[in-house]
């Protein structure tokens, strides 16, 4: 078998890289960034799910079948995202004019 | 899957079986990623619809704990990759080991959640009829650090003055707190039951070098757990720590 193994000194670079993007997270969460500071958050996210995905989980080493899959789902996420959010942005009546739920309302005030 | 490893009519090659075999697995973490993406969309627009309910909702979460369990989870990503590489390389023992670490570290990462969670029922930030965001800044008890919730109170009220329907809002946010790290936990318990069976037929010495698709395709369920909580974490514990 041609399996690519993957030795534990890329594993343990890569732990140590997830560690310290975990602390620029949290670091960065206590400046103020203005709109900037979701970016960021999830900016340093991306970047650690993909390191997860390519090392991980092998998607780096997987023949080219198993990594069309992978970016299709990130391709279909997308469109659900951006699709969904133009509408939100775009129609008059959003969720952020409405009355909230009615079960909601329970609450005593 | 023969248990064994052996080839199956329908293939040419043992790798070619194993590739379907990550290729199913995959597929499957597609369905897992739209799941999930319609939960992260819900979240993205009730955040920009009540921004400052969802800070407030955001700063009573324990950044120690939620902090501590991103620590245990990443550790348990790696701890679940060298399991694979034991068995590709053929230490047995090692797989055993390995494969026990990650099943402790993430019983771990779920008793933390059982702690959090119990403080959101005893702060009163369940959403329903007993709901009131102010409970805790309120009835303080004698553990808190009195400075802590004159601060408290103070954000609270500039959180009302932006929005006086603070409390409808913020239940919104915890429904999607119980729901999203809700699902996250269960799809962790799958995981432990996965690993349990997993550490099985390790003590048997079923995975080899030859043979290890089981371990390779529960660690890819495994790490798609570790970066759903990679999101969460920084959406749910870090909205607005920064004022």
């Amino acid at each position: 078998m041609s399996e690519h193994i993957v030795s534990p000194k890329i594993y343990v670079a890569i732990f140590l890289t997830l560690m310290a993007g975990t602390a620029i997270t949290v670091w960065a969460a206590y400046q103020n960034f203005g709109a900037f500071n979701i970016v960021i958050a999830l900016g340093i996210a991306t970047f650690k799910a993909t390191l997860v995905v390519l090392y991980f989980m092998h998607a780096r080493y997987s023949p080219r079948r198993t990594q069309l899959v992978i970016v299709c789902s990130v391709f279909w996420l997308a469109i659900m995202l951006a699709l969904t959010l133009a509408d939100y942005q775009t129609r008059e009546h959003t969720v952020s004019r409405l009355a909230p739920p009615v079960i909601f309302n329970l609450v005593r005030t | 899957m023969h248990r064994t490893g052996e080839l199956y009519g329908h293939f040419e090659t043992l790798e070619q079986q194993k590739e379907s075999a990550a290729l199913g697995m995959w597929i499957f973490l597609v369905t897992e990623v739209l799941f999930f993406g319609g939960l992260f969309l819900t979240y993205t627009i009730n955040r920009h619809a009540f921004s400052a309910a969802f800070g407030a909702g955001s700063n009573t979460l324990d950044l120690t704990l939620g902090g501590f369990n991103t620590v245990v989870l990443i550790m348990s990503s790696l701890t679940m990759a060298m399991a694979v590489w034991s068995a590709q390389v053929g230490k047995k023992q090692l797989v055993s080991i390995f494969l026990i670490a990650t099943v402790v570290l993430g019983t771990i990462f779920l008793g933390v959640k059982v702690i959090e969670y119990k403080q959101k029922f005893d702060h009163h930030l369940i959403p329903g009829a007993g709901f009131d965001i102010r409970y805790h800044a309120e009835h303080p008890t004698v553990a808190d650090n009195a400075g802590k919730i004159a601060e408290e109170k103070e954000e609270l009220e500039k959180a009302f003055a932006k929005d006086p329907d603070l409390n409808a809002h913020a239940q919104l946010y915890f429904s999607l707190y119980f729901g999203m790290t809700g699902l996250h936990a269960l799809h962790m318990i799958v995981g432990a039951g996965l690993l349990v069976w997993l550490i099985k037929g390790s003590f048997a010495g079923r995975y080899t070098p030859q043979y290890n698709t089981p371990v390779e395709i529960v660690g890819l369920y495994w790490h798609f757990v570790d970066i759903v909580w990679i999101y969460l974490f920084p959406l749910l514990y870090l909205i607005d720590r920064h004022h």
